[in-house]
C-alpha cells in the first residue's frame, strides 16, 4: 500500500516532466508557416527563364557559388515560406566556372580580386582546371532555365542546345549542358516544367553586346531587319522581333494559368562596365600626364591646323592644365583622313617640329617615314567628351603605351621619351572605337531598351503579371546607392558591392537586391506577404591571389 | 524511473539542447527541486556550496552527496523581416557535483566540494544567419572548494572556502557575414583552451535563532578566467593579403565568473520546510569579450552585462518516512542588456519551475531526483555591436524562444 502511494508520486513527477517536455515554439512560427501569406499567387512550383542574370552568372563565369546565390534561388527560399517547393538548378561541377567541351576548355574560369600589401589590385582569372564538361548533359528536374548569353530570340530557337552547333557558334554551351534534346528550345523546356509561378527576364543581351562592343554591331532597328537569323552577335535586336518573341514566351509560360513576374531591362549606364573609366580620364594633376601637356599641345596644335585645313575643325584636340581632359579616341563614324596622301604630307612638318622640340633634327625622308606611321593613328580621331561612355576593358590600357607603335617609333630612331609620348594609350594612341559608346550609339541602345521595356510593361499589364522595374532599381544603386544593414550598395567597381568583377553581372549581394526588388513587385501585384532578405548576408567580390 | 529514461531519450531525439547563459544553477538535486534555494537550508553536504556556514550544522559525522544533471535545451531564432529561422542543436550539458563534509567536533567541520557552476553548450546550425557571431560555443568551469565551518556562538556559525576554478572554452564563429575561400566555404575562426585556472573564495554566515528558523548569507568572489595558452585556428580564408592567413596562432582572452551574494531564510513546520533566497550576481564585471590574437589583431565584443537578481522559493514535504517531496519556483533576471543580445548566450528573463523527491533506502542512504523546467519568454532583441571588417555596423536582430529541461539524479550518504 505504501509502495503504491510512493509509486503514484513518482509517476506524477515523471508525467509532469514529459508533459512540458518537447515543445518550444514561437507564438507565430515562421518555420511552421504561420507568418507569411502567398496572396493570389501559387508558389508551389517556381520556374524561371532568362539569360545570365537568371542563371546566377557572375565574375565572367557560371560557377557553383554564383548559382547558389542566383536571384531565383534566393526567391525560391522566400517562396518556401509560403508553400514553395523544391528548386533545382543545373549546377556546374565546381567553383571555378570554366567550361569544357569534350575535354577542351572553351570558357575562362571566374575572375577574382587580386591584392598586394598596399590593397586591392584588380581582377584576374582564378587558377585551376575546371571539370564541367558540357558534353555531360545535366539530367534531373530543372527549375532554372537561365542561359548565359541568350538574346530574346534565342529562347525560342531550335538547336540552340545542340552540341553539334558549338564549333560553328550556333549553339550555346550553357544550354547544351541541359537541353532536353538537341533540337529543344529553352522556352519549350521551361514551359514543359509546368510551373505555377514564373519569372521572365530576357532582352538585356539584345542591347548589351552592342553596347559592350562599343557599338561595333549593327542597329537592326535602323537597318529595319526583322530576320534574327541574319544577326551578328553584337547587333541590336529589332524592336518588333523582340516584341514578337517576348509575347510568345509569355503565352507559353501562362498557358497553364501560371502567374509570374516580368523583369524589364536596366540602363547600360547603371553598370560599372560603362561608368568605371570616365571619358574625361586624363587628369593634369597626374604627373605622368601633366608633364606631357606642353608637348602634347604643341603636337595637337599642329594637328588641329591640319584638321581645319581638311575641313574637320570639330576634331580639334586640346589639353588643359586646369580640368580633366577627354581621352583621345578613334571614331569609326569619322572619315579616315589617312587615306588621303595630302594628310600624310601635311604631317611631315609637324613631325619635324616635334623632333626639333625634342632636340632631334629629322630629315625630310625620316619625317615622311614617321608621318606614314602616324597618319593612320591620327586620321580618324577626336577627343572624347563627357557624353561618351568608355568601356571597362579600356582601364587596363590607360597609363600604358601601344607596344607595337612604341617599337616602330624607337626602331625609327626616336628617343624613348618621344616614342613613349607618341604611343600613349588614349593620349596619342587613340582608344579603339570598340572601347567607346558614343552619343549616337547610346541613342540606338536607349531607343531599343525603351521599346523593349514598353513591350514588357504592356504584356505584364495585359496578362495581370507583376512588372519588376529593374531599370529603376539599378538606377538607384548607380545614383547614390541603396542603404542596407551594414552599408550602402553602389555600382562602384569592386568596392560598391553590387557588381561582380566582370563589371556587368551582379555579385551575390547584387542578386539578393534584385530578388528583393522582385519580391516588392510580387507582393504589390498578388497581395502576398513575402519577406525580403538581408542583402548584407550575401557576399560581394571574392579576394584571392590564386591566379593563373 | 523508466519513464524518466524514456523521456530523456525522447527529448534527445525530438528536441535540441542548450544550456542558457553561462551560470547554471544545478548544484544540488535536493535544492534544485526547491527552486535552487539553499543558503539557509541544512539537509545534506550540498550546503557546502550554498553556504559553508551550514556544514557545522549537519547531524552526522560524515556526509557525502553526489549527483549530476542532463541539460536538454533549445533556442529557436526567427526574423520576421527576412523570414530567416534557425534552431540550436546543442550537446547535452552535464553539470555535476560531489560534496563531502566531516564534523571534527560539535563546533567545527571541514568539507570538500567539486561542482560546475558555469557552463554553456550552444550549437547553432553551421553557417546559420548569425554565424558571424557564433556557430558553436562550449564553456565549462569546474570548481574545487575546500571548506571549513565553525560554530561561533550558539546561534551563529561561519564558514569559509577557497575556490579553485578550472575552465575550458571552445568557440567557433565565421569571420564575417559573407567571406568565403575560393571553394565557397565560409571563412571561420575557432578558439580553444582548457585547463585555465583561477582562484577565489567564498564565505557564509548562518543565524539560527530557534530550531525552526534559519537565516543565511553567502558571498562568492569573482574569478577571472584568463586564457593565455590557447589556440586560435583560422580556416577557409582565401589566399589574399586583404584577409587573415589560414593557420594556428595563440590568443588571450578573459572571461569573468562574477561574484554573487545570496541572502535566504528557511522555516521548518512539522513535515514542511519553506525556503526563500534572494541572489544578486555581479555581472557588470562582464564588459567585453575581447580576444587578442598573437599577430596583434583583435576581436572586440561588447557585452556590458548588468548586475542581476534571482528570486527563489522552495518547499519540502515529508510525505512518508522514506519519501520526501519537493517543489519550487524562481525568477531569474537576465544580465543581458537590450541591444547587446548575442546568440552565444541568448538569455532573457526566465522562470524556473522545479520539482523532485528523495527516497531513503535506509537512514543512511537516499536517492535524490529533481527536474527543472526553465522557461524563457519569447523576446525580440538585437546585437548591435557587430560590423563586418571595414563596414558599418549591422545589427543582428530577431525573435528568440528558449527553454531548458534539466532532469537530475543524485545520492546522499551519511554516517
Amino acid at each position: 500500500m505504501k509502495m503504491k502511494k510512493q509509486f503514484k508520486y513518482i509517476a506524477l513527477f515523471a508525467a509532469t516532466a514529459v508533459m512540458i517536455s518537447c515543445e518550444n515554439e514561437f507564438d507565430e512560427s515562421i518555420e511552421e508557416g504561420g507568418v507569411y501569406t502567398a496572396g493570389e499567387a501559387d508558389f508551389s512550383k517556381f520556374v524561371t527563364v532568362g539569360n545570365s542574370l537568371t542563371s546566377g552568372f557572375a565574375d565572367n563565369a557560371l560557377y557553383r557559388e554564383g548559382q547558389l546565390n542566383s536571384f531565383p534561388l534566393i526567391l525560391s527560399e522566400q517562396f518556401a515560406l509560403v508553400g514553395g517547393g523544391e528548386f533545382n538548378q543545373p549546377l556546374v561541377d565546381d567553383n571555378l566556372g570554366g567550361l569544357l567541351f569534350n575535354g577542351t576548355q572553351i570558357t575562362n574560369n571566374r575572375l577574382v580580386l587580386t591584392a598586394n600589401a598596399m590593397g586591392p589590385v584588380g581582377p584576374s582569372v582564378l587558377a585551376g582546371t575546371p571539370s564541367t564538361d558540357i558534353a555531360n548533359v545535366f539530367t534531373g528536374p530543372i527549375n532554372n532555365f537561365g542561359v548565359p548569353g541568350a538574346k530574346s530570340f534565342h529562347l525560342g530557337l531550335p538547336g540552340y542546345g545542340n552540341p553539334g552547333g558549338i564549333p560553328a557558334g550556333t549553339a550555346n554551351p550553357y544550354y547544351v549542358r541541359f537541353a532536353s534534346s538537341p533540337n529543344a528550345t529553352v522556352i519549350g523546356d521551361a514551359a514543359a516544367a509546368n510551373g505555377t509561378f514564373f519569372t521572365l527576364w530576357i532582352g538585356n543581351n539584345d542591347i548589351l553586346s552592342y553596347a559592350t562592343s562599343g557599338g561595333s554591331g549593327v542597329d537592326q532597328n535602323a537597318a529595319n531587319n526583322i530576320n534574327p537569323a541574319t544577326y551578328s552577335s553584337n547587333d541590336i535586336t529589332d524592336d518588333a522581333v523582340f516584341a514578337s518573341v517576348y509575347s510568345e514566351y509569355v503565352t507559353a509560360l501562362t498557358a497553364n494559368g501560371a502567374k509570374g513576374a516580368l523583369i524589364n531591362i536596366p540602363d547600360v549606364t547603371s553598370i560599372p562596365f560603362f561608368t568605371t573609366v570616365p571619358a574625361l580620364a586624363l587628369n593634369p594633376a597626374d604627373p605622368a600626364f601633366g608633364s606631357q601637356i606642353p608637348l602634347l599641345n604643341q603636337l595637337y596644335g599642329g594637328l588641329n591646323s591640319i584638321f581645319t585645313a581638311f575641313g574637320q575643325p570639330d576634331r580639334a584636340i586640346q589639353f588643359t592644365t586646369t580640368a580633366a581632359n577627354g581621352l583621345v579616341v578613334r571614331d569609326n563614324d569619322l572619315a579616315d583622313l589617312s587615306a588621303n596622301p595630302a594628310f600624310v604630307s601635311a604631317l611631315v612638318p609637324l613631325v619635324q617640329g616635334v623632333g626639333t622640340a625634342a632636340g632631334l633634327q629629322l630629315s625630310t625622308p625620316q619625317a615622311t617615314a614617321l608621318a606614314n606611321v602616324l597618319a593612320p593613328q591620327f586620321g580618324q580621331i577626336r577627343q572624347a567628351t563627357a557624353n561618351d561612355l568608355v568601356t571597362f576593358p579600356a582601364a587596363s590600357l590607360l597609363g600604358g603605351n601601344n607596344q607595337a607603335l612604341f617599337a616602330t617609333l624607337t626602331g625609327a630612331g626616336l628617343p624613348v621619351e618621344i616614342a613613349g609620348a607618341l604611343s600613349a594609350n588614349g593620349v596619342t594612341f587613340p582608344l579603339g572605337d570598340n572601347f567607346v559608346l558614343d552619343q549616337q550609339e547610346q541613342a540606338s541602345v536607349t531607343a531599343a531598351q525603351t521599346a523593349y521595356n514598353n513591350t514588357i510593361a504592356a504584356l505584364a499589364q495585359a496578362n495581370g503579371l507583376a512588372l519588376v522595374d529593374a531599370r529603376a532599381a539599378l538606377q538607384q544603386v548607380a545614383q547614390g546607392g541603396v542603404a542596407f544593414n551594414g552599408g550602402v550598395l553602389t555600382s562602384t567597381y569592386a568596392s560598391g558591392g553590387a557588381f561582380s568583377l566582370d563589371a556587368v553581372h551582379p555579385t551575390p549581394r547584387g542578386y539578393a537586391f534584385t530578388a528583393n526588388t522582385i519580391i516588392d513587385a510580387i507582393n504589390a501585384t498578388y497581395g502576398s506577404d513575402l519577406p525580403k532578405v538581408d542583402i548584407g548576408q550575401y557576399k560581394s567580390v571574392q579576394p584571392s591571389n590564386n591566379i593563373q | 524511473m523508466n519513464k524518466l529514461k524514456v523521456f530523456a531519450i525522447l527529448c534527445l531525439l525530438t528536441a535540441t539542447t542548450y544550456a542558457g547563459g553561462y551560470r547554471v544553477s544545478t548544484q544540488s538535486n535536493r535544492q534544485l527541486a526547491m527552486g535552487h534555494t539553499g543558503v539557509a537550508v541544512m539537509s545534506s553536504a550540498d550546503v557546502l556550496f550554498f553556504n559553508p556556514a551550514g556544514l557545522v550544522h549537519l547531524e552526522n559525522k560524515l556526509n557525502i552527496s553526489a549527483g549530476g544533471f542532463g541539460v536538454f535545451s533549445d533556442v529557436n531564432y526567427q526574423n520576421r523581416e527576412t523570414g530567416a529561422f534557425a534552431e540550436t542543436d546543442s550537446l547535452m550539458g552535464t553539470p555535476f557535483y560531489l560534496y563531502g563534509s566531516y564534523a571534527v567536533s560539535d563546533k567545527f567541520a571541514v568539507g570538500l566540494g567539486i561542482y560546475t557552476p558555469y557552463g554553456s553548450n550552444v550549437t547553432w546550425p553551421t553557417d546559420w544567419e548569425g554565424s558571424h557571431l557564433v556557430n558553436e560555443i562550449e564553456l565549462q568551469a569546474i570548481f574545487i572548494q575546500p571548506t571549513i565551518s565553525y560554530q561561533l556562538f550558539e546561534n551563529v556559525s561561519l564558514g569559509v572556502g577557497a575556490m579553485i576554478a578550472v575552465g575550458s572554452v571552445d568557440f567557433n564563429r565565421n569571420a564575417s557575414r559573407s567571406l568565403t575561400d575560393e571553394q565557397g566555404n565560409r571563412s571561420n575562426v575557432s578558439i580553444s583552451d582548457s585547463g585555465v585556472t583561477g582562484i577565489g573564495w567564498n564565505a557564509g554566515i548562518m543565524f539560527t535563532p530557534n530550531d525552526n528558523l534559519s537565516i543565511g548569507f553567502n558571498y562568492r568572489s569573482l574569478i577571472d578566467i584568463e586564457s593565455e595558452d590557447g589556440e586560435a585556428t583560422f580556416s577557409n580564408f582565401p589566399n589574399s593579403p586583404l584577409v587573415p592567413a589560414n593557420g594556428v596562432q595563440g590568443f588571450t582572452a578573459t572571461l569573468p565568473l562574477p561574484a554573487e551574494a545570496t541572502l535566504g531564510v528557511a522555516y521548518k513546520m512539522d513535515k514542511w520546510l519553506f525556503a526563500l533566497d534572494y541572489n544578486r550576481a555581479f555581472w557588470s564585471e562582464y564588459e567585453n569579450l575581447d580576444i587578442v590574437f598573437a599577430d596583434g589583431s583583435e576581436s572586440i565584443n561588447p557585452r556590458e552585462y548588468n548586475d542581476a537578481s534571482t528570486y527563489r522559493v522552495g518547499v519540502q514535504y515529508m510525505a512518508t518516512e522514506s519519501l520526501t517531496l519537493r517543489g519550487g519556483w524562481y525568477f531569474d533576471e537576465s544580465p543581458v542588456q537590450s541591444g547587446l543580445f548575442a546568440p552565444e548566450t541568448p538569455r532573457n528573463d526566465s522562470v524556473g519551475y522545479t520539482a523532485g523527491f528523495s527516497y531513503n533506502f535506509s537512514p543512511r542512504f537516499s536517492i535524490d531526483a529533481s527536474f527543472l523546467y526553465l522557461r524563457f519568454k519569447e523576446v525580440t532583441e538585437s546585437y548591435d555591436a557587430y560590423a563586418d571588417p571595414g563596414a558599418s555596423p549591422s545589427p543582428f536582430s530577431g525573435t528568440y524562444k528558449s527553454r531548458a529541461l534539466i532532469p537530475g539524479i543524485g545520492i546522499t550518504y551519511s554516517m
